[in-house]
């Protein structure tokens, strides 16, 4: 009996330390990713530490901020809010073709599904700025590009969180629908749609926090917003009214946050 | 008869004034196989984690062959409790661990640090490890992750984690309770056979008053946190019950699940 | 009495909602003329976008492989420094609430922070390059992995915890065998999540000059060069896809 133990504990041995080798192999990998970025970047802490007096001097540059410069910002700032409201609103709406499509439960067609949801996840890779900066090319400057970019970026994004969660939802529901004789449309109406309304309306909520960042630095490829501003005082080298601009940017992120916060608890 | 552990009017007081122990006093032999009764809140956690201290007595004197433990400090406190094997009615097993990690941690307090800490057991105590699984009878799940076992199994593993300790009193907290009435009684058996083989002090609470009734030796009652009865189990009926309780049996309080049963549990 | 006093708080919620979309349309300055100009004009440019200019494959594949070193680097940045304030900043778990409380405003400046300002920022001070894009995305992940993992460990299962002391081990023992073994396979998923998300950033931060891919895209758009847009985002797309999909491969086993 002894002896069988004895064998039994030395085969653990063998298993901890396969174990321990897979453990290694893995932070081996990670450690030769993160070698190959860390010389690509040219990160070197000690240039960090050899630059940081001029970080520090761009940060007395830029303090006190131009508290004379608000007034000018409250037109920006205002854009930046509808940017942000219009392209969360109308990719919140819009998006609700393309979310049922690409949910596998709801789309039964193998091809359409894989071809909505083929789409919906390259455009998903693209940053918004980038729609923003192909739409100024195209449509002009100004604060309606900004917006669309915006929705096009809410689309696909909730699309993608909202299909996610409607694959995911109980199908007692729809079950029951089914027996009552209903019909597609019916069955979405009824049994879906209020399953996953929290769901969306939460997703719908987080997209707009994202979405009223990313406003605030559309001007800097002439989407409209506070970005405009920011742009020309960064190229006037007018750091004080840089910062306040920074200032005024956090101050809405933090008041968009709370708001959400409170909306969420509404809605949701 | 050896005096293993001694209850001298022992009280607890919450925070909030809530009395969970007035004054109990209590002799446990060593060997015995102790199962404590009572109504919900009645004080038999408490009276439990009083045994090891995870619970800080506020009056009264707790003495664990001849020692009063109450007077302990850090590191003394630690070599105690690593005579003492706990199990409790959520298994509290790590479930992303394999079943032999967990039962390996019983042995935390008998390796040096270091050795846990770079995760390198030494043979004996692997070999600890293993037979404490085997005692169980389930030393083939050794190297299954822990939430991939059922209830009765996981349960076996925490009995498998207290043994590792090679304790001197194992402490049950409602050891069944999250179990169905089948595996509940495995579950019992394996400890009273635990108790007999290996001479092991163990104290279960339970409320399922059949179970007390079939597996306990030695049956204490408690009542609003205090000491209502303590005698030997073939002295117990439903009227007793009754006067521990406070009130008429209900099936709740009754497991169920029969002998017979018991063989085909996993 | 009832009935009315619901339906009454609907309509005016749609009037309220209904009131701000049109407010904001009014300051969008909608010219629709501009607009019917310009969606030919926007297909023009998609038309122009492919083929993409296959010269610059070498480029912006080397360019794309630098916002994935610097997206790397800002992530494992931020996931170290923000270990440590996981768990200083979770609630219940024996950290003194001042420090819990000081530790979550903290946390939550930073995610407010938008990225790329911080990245203009750095780009200011440290000049163009990648580094300034691994200090930028570095800080902001801080935000957001400090959260969702601060969240993580007030969510963990007490129990193993409380069985480990039971029979005597120590601090250090606790937390290796009952707090870290829960804790370290989501940590891992939220740090790959957040990797996702800062590939995203690393080439759009390009665009403000802190290096990667986002710096062809940027000189290509200001040209008009098309083709090169064309490349560019081709490359985009089909980086972003593998890596979103093998994170989340990876982040499914491991947890």
């Amino acid at each position: 009996m002894a002896k069988k133990t004895r064998t039994e504990a030395k085969k653990l041995t063998k298993v901890f330390w396969v174990d321990r080798l897979k453990k290694i192999g893995a932070l081996a990998v990670i450690a030769i990713i993160y070698i190959w970025s860390a010389r690509g970047v040219g990160f070197n802490l000690l240039e960090i530490f050899r630059e940081l007096p001029s970080f520090f001097s761009l940060l007395g540059e830029m303090i006190p901020p131009n508290w004379a410069y608000s007034r000018r910002l409250i037109n920006p700032l205002v854009e930046t809010i509808q940017i942000a409201i219009l392209g969360t609103f109308f990719g919140a709406i819009l998006t609700i073709p393309l979310t049922l499509l690409a949910a596998n439960n709801i789309t039964r067609n193998k091809y359409i599904y894989f071809f909505a949801k083929g789409f919906m996840n390259i455009f998903r890779t693209i940053p918004e700025l980038l729609y923003a900066a192909i739409l100024v090319a195209g449509i002009g400057l100004g604060a309606f590009s900004g917006m669309l970019a915006i929705t096009i970026f809410s689309i696909v994004v909730i699309a993608k969180l909202t299909s996610e969660s409607l694959e995911a939802i109980s199908y007692g529901p729809l079950e029951a629908l089914q027996a009552v004789g209903g019909n597609k449309l019916e069955m979405i109406k009824y049994a879906v749609v209020p399953q996953i309304l929290p769901a969306y309306t939460s997703y719908s909520l987080y997209v707009f926090e994202i979405n009223i960042r990313v406003s605030t630095v559309l001007g800097l490829v002439g989407a409209g917003g506070i970005g405009v501003p920011l742009q020309t005082s960064l190229n006037l080298f007018r750091y004080q009214n840089a910062s306040m601009i920074i200032l005024v940017t956090f101050i809405l992120v933090m008041a968009i946050d709370y708001a959400s916060t409170k909306l969420r608890e509404v809605l949701v | 008869m050896v005096n293993i552990l001694e209850f001298d009017n022992v009280s607890v007081v919450y925070p909030g004034n809530v009395q969970a122990l007035k004054k109990v006093s209590l002799t446990i032999n060593e060997g015995e196989f102790v199962v404590i009764v009572g109504l919900s809140g009645a004080g038999k956690s408490t009276l439990l984690r009083t045994v090891n201290r995870l619970v800080e007595p506020t009056e009264g004197k707790i003495r664990i062959e001849g020692r009063d433990i109450t007077k302990l400090n850090k590191k003394e406190l630690k070599q105690m409790r690593a005579q003492i094997g706990m199990i409790f009615q959520n298994f509290n097993l790590v479930n992303r661990s394999r079943v032999i990690r967990n039962v390996l941690a019983g042995r935390l307090s008998y390796v040096p640090t270091w050795r846990t800490l770079l995760g390198l057991f030494p043979v004996e105590d692997k070999e600890i490890a293993l037979s404490a699984l085997e005692r169980v009878r389930i030393s083939e799940k050794a190297n299954v992750r822990a939430d991939h076992l059922s209830g009765g199994q996981q349960q076996r593993v925490g009995i498998a984690r207290a043994l590792a300790q090679r304790p001197k009193i194992i402490l049950a907290d409602e050891p069944v309770a999250s179990l169905d009435p089948p595996t509940s009684h495995a579950v019992m058996k394996d400890l009273r056979r635990i108790n007999k083989e290996d001479k092991i002090t163990t104290l279960v609470n339970l409320h399922f008053i059949d179970l007390a009734q079939e597996y306990g030796e030695r049956i204490i009652g408690l009542r609003d946190g205090e000491l209502v009865f303590d005698g030997p189990a073939s002295e117990v009926d439903e009227g007793v019950f009754e006067e521990i309780y406070g009130r008429s049996i209900t099936d709740d309080d009754l497991r169920g699940g029969t002998k017979v049963g018991q063989e085909n549990q996993n | 009495m009832k009935i009315n006093w619901q339906l009454f708080k609907r309509v005016v919620n749609l009037l309220v909602i209904l009131g701000v979309i049109i407010w904001s349309l009014e300051g969008m300055n909608i010219n629709w003329e501009r607009i019917s100009r310009g969606i030919p004009s926007i297909g023009n440019i998609i038309k122009l976008m492919f083929p993409p200019d296959m010269s610059y494959f070498s480029r912006s594949l080397s360019a794309m492989m630098e916002s994935i070193q610097i997206a790397v680097i800002g992530t494992t940045i931020a996931a170290v420094l923000a270990f440590p304030i996981s768990f200083l900043s979770a609630a219940k778990i024996g950290v003194p609430f001042w420090v819990v409380f000081l530790a979550k405003q903290i946390l939550n400046a930073i995610r407010t922070f938008p990225e790329l300002i911080l990245g203009i920022f750095f780009v200011a001070s440290y000049g163009p390059g990648p580094l300034a894009g691994v200090m930028a995305i570095g800080i902001n992940s801080i935000g957001m992995l400090g959260k969702l993992n601060s969240e993580i460990v007030e969510t963990i299962d007490r129990g193993p915890i409380e069985a480990l002391e039971a029979s005597g081990s120590n601090r250090a023992e606790v937390f290796l065998y009952a707090i870290f073994p829960q804790v370290l396979p989501q940590f891992l998923a939220t740090a790959l999540y957040r990797f996702e998300l800062n590939l995203r950033a690393a080439t759009v931060l390009g665009l403000v000059g802190a290096g990667g891919i986002g710096v062809i895209l940027l000189q290509s758009l200001q040209f008009r060069r098309w083709p090169i847009v064309g490349m560019s985002l081709l490359i985009i797309i089909v980086v972003v896809t593998i890596i979103d999909y093998s994170s989340a491969y990876i982040r499914k086993r491991i947890t």
